[in-house]
């Protein structure tokens, strides 16, 4: 597996909010065709982790730097980001009132064709193509005609943030916290979609709290991320230990480390 | 400076040239009218004027206009400037004067008259000036001493097929020209008519377009009103809007302002009849130096009614919009429903909104909300259109677009809808909101 590309290089890593350092130096490599997970308990920076690579404002950056494809990305606007294959799936999904689901996937994915040489779709070739990434996440037909995610329940908006992410077949995948507020049967829905976009130069980087979507969607890696540091890496596995002993355990057990 | 009482009483000798070219039937009306114009002359002064307070009439009140006449024009010019569709009757005025060529002919199922003509049935007569209310309006009452042409369209008791009447107030922008169109809509019981009011053209000069109309909602019956403004930001346009409702009637409208100088629009709704309801839907783009003033009052005089105050705004440039919506629900008036809302959305730092959202209830079961908001989009927004490849520009648009289509998706008539979608979306500007 570590014979394939280096897709994205996270190194030493510095993030603040307002004058409050969140991430004090992160270090991870992401190869092509590796799904990683990142753990850790709330307030961590996990999810800070997936917004700044995505280009979120609102951050700043105050050292280190992320090369996504062998160039650094901090100057790069997020839209560029989107296009050179970068995906986010949101935490909580945004409402574009008035913006229609079907036009707003359809500039979606002619931008990021625009941008790769490609012509834009047709409108024929296009529905065809959301006809059947909508059936992959099993959303309601109606809902491509309502406004982006407006009137949506919880799991229609992830499941949405998983038909984009099937339309737009990015590089890397960005989850955050996809899992969160989700039922079992959306879960499975959910893992479904992002199970039939890995492939071996696909990534994908999970953000979560819980192990239970670990469960569908079985890591390569699993980091994790206390007070915006790794402090243990490991594969699948570790993800069960921390669900049975909680996030304490690697607390105290670096503390230990630390004082030793 | 002039003073509000000279203004008026420079048309006095116009007035009088007036009446001796129409019909008899309007004399007394016109010189009631005329009597209170002179008294109180036109709202010069915003001081003390809650009608006129954001708004300063004084650019509009103080030149000398004179009485617009028919110039030549050609049908396409007009077709340009509003919507049209051969399955409507288009009703045609230039200059405020009734243009037949161009109209179409009148419908056998609803009676549309011109004011100009010579003799109504009396209730008609009675109906002008029955719900218009000009004793402290000057502008209102200058209509009513003027009007020399407009509509009377009349829907008899269970009509319902459905007939567009579009009315077409073109005018030509003669330099220093007025023109007072003058709109009366009665509609039988259990009737349905649908009725769009076009007040476009306008010139590189000042003009005046000054109109009323007054609408009778019968006993169970629906009227959609549409009103639309496209002039030029030479244009003064001062609208009055006066509807009674009647018991379980319906009045459903919708505004779409998208140019002129100085325009304003005082609708003014009776809720008069039980398990009557209003629905009040608006779309205004001011750009430029434009002002745009929505006054627009809701009065609840019976139980069981519900009324919705909807609009929306998009400001750009140095343009000033006001909204001032207040909506009464007397003693009387239990269980009312009644809910509005002023949205917008400010696209320059130079540009500004005045939204006074207002409740009055003096009955104590009712349920009634009311809010507005003025801001530029939030960051999330796009970022979140970002995050999906779709640059500053087209984010910016889709949510324009978007803000827009909220107002215009709701326009029944499916041609006058695509009609508002092309010639009101490809008005907007393009922008780049910036974070």
């Amino acid at each position: 597996m570590s014979k394939s590309d280096k897709l994205i290089e996270v190194k030493d890593l510095r993030v603040s909010v307002e004058e409050t350092e969140i991430l004090k130096g992160i270090n991870l490599s992401i190869h092509e065709g590796e799904v990683h997970a990142i753990m850790g308990p709330n307030g961590s920076g996990k999810s800070t982790l997936a917004n700044v690579i995505a280009g979120r404002p609102g951050y700043s950056v105050t050292g280190g730097d992320i090369v996504y494809k062998g160039q650094s990305l901090l100057e790069v606007e997020p839209e560029i980001r989107a296009r050179s294959g970068i995906f986010l799936a949101f935490q909580y999904p945004v409402e574009l009132p008035g913006v229609r689901t079907w036009q707003f996937l359809k500039s979606a994915i002619d931008a990021v064709r625009k941008e790769n040489g490609e012509d834009e779709l047709s409108v024929r070739e296009f529905d065809q193509l959301l006809e059947e990434k909508r059936n992959l996440v099993e959303m309601d037909p109606d809902l491509v005609k309502r406004s982006v995610n407006e009137g949506f329940s919880g799991g229609e908006k992830k499941r949405n943030e998983i038909l984009q992410l099937a339309l737009l077949d990015p590089s890397l995948a960005l989850l955050d916290e996809t899992d969160s507020g989700l039922d079992i049967d959306a879960l499975r829905i959910v893992s479904h979609g992002v199970n039939v976009f890995k492939s071996p130069e696909k990534s994908v980087l999970i953000v979560t709290h819980y192990q239970r979507i670990l469960d569908y969607i079985t890591p390569d890696f699993v980091h994790v991320l206390v007070d915006g540091r790794i402090v243990r890496s490991g594969d699948s596995k570790l993800a069960l230990e921390l669900e049975e002993k909680g996030y304490e355990w690697v607390r105290e057990s670096v503390g230990e480390e630390v004082n030793s | 400076m002039q003073d509000t009482i000279t203004i008026a009483d420079q048309y006095q000798e116009d007035f009088q040239d007036l009446c001796a070219t129409l019909p008899e039937w309007s004399s007394e009306f016109r010189n009631e009218a005329m009597l209170i114009f002179k008294q109180i002359g036109l709202p010069v002064h915003r001081k003390g004027n809650e009608k006129w307070k954001y708004t300063s009439a004084r650019p509009i009140a103080e030149p000398q206009y004179s009485l617009a006449t028919f110039e030549e024009v050609d049908l396409d010019t007009i077709k340009k400037a509003a919507p049209w569709h051969d399955s409507w009757l288009n009703v045609v005025f230039v200059n405020g004067q009734y243009q037949g060529t161009f109209s179409s002919d009148t419908s056998p199922a609803i009676q549309v008259s011109n004011i100009a003509s010579d003799d109504f049935p009396q209730d008609i007569v009675e109906s002008i000036g029955g719900i218009m209310d000009y004793s402290d309006d000057g502008f209102a009452a200058w209509n009513s001493a003027f009007m020399s042409d407009g509509s009377i369209i009349s829907v008899p008791d269970g009509e319902n097929s459905g007939l567009v009447i579009n009315l077409i107030f073109f005018n030509q922008g003669v330099p220093g020209t007025v023109n007072h169109p003058r709109v009366l809509v009665t509609s039988g019981k259990k009737s349905s008519v649908n009725v769009i009011e076009n007040y476009v053209g306008g010139g590189e000069d000042n003009t005046l377009t000054n109109s009323v109309s007054e609408i009778y909602v019968g006993e169970g019956s629906t009227v959609n009103h549409y009103r639309l403004m496209s002039e030029t930001d030479h244009t003064y346009d001062v609208g009055y809007g006066r509807v009674k409702i009647g018991t379980g009637g319906r009045f459903n409208s919708r505004a779409f302002f998208r140019g002129s100088g100085i325009g304003r629009y005082d609708l003014n709704v009776l809720v008069d009849g039980e398990n009557a309801s209003c629905d009040l839907q608006g779309l205004y783009f001011t750009s430029g130096n434009q002002h745009m003033d929505n006054f627009i009052n809701i009065d609840h005089l019976k139980p069981h009614c519900q009324s919705n105050l909807f609009y929306k705004g998009i400001l750009d440039g140095k343009s000033r919009a006001v909204f001032g919506g207040t909506v009464l629900v007397r003693k009387e008036a239990q269980k009312t429903d009644s809910i509005q809302s002023d949205k917008n959305l400010i696209l320059s730092p130079d540009a500004e909104v005045d939204s006074k959202p207002a409740l009055f209830i003096y009955a104590d079961d009712v349920k009634c909300a009311h809010g507005a908001t003025a801001g530029n989009i939030d960051a999330d927004t796009v970022f979140y259109m970002r995050s999906r490849g779709v640059d500053l520009e087209t984010a910016s648009r889709l949510i324009i677009y978007g803000f827009a289509g909220e107002v215009i998706d709701k326009v029944e008539i499916e041609e006058l809808r695509a009609y508002l979608e092309e010639a009101f979306l490809t008005s907007l500007p393009s922008h780049r909101f910036e974070f």
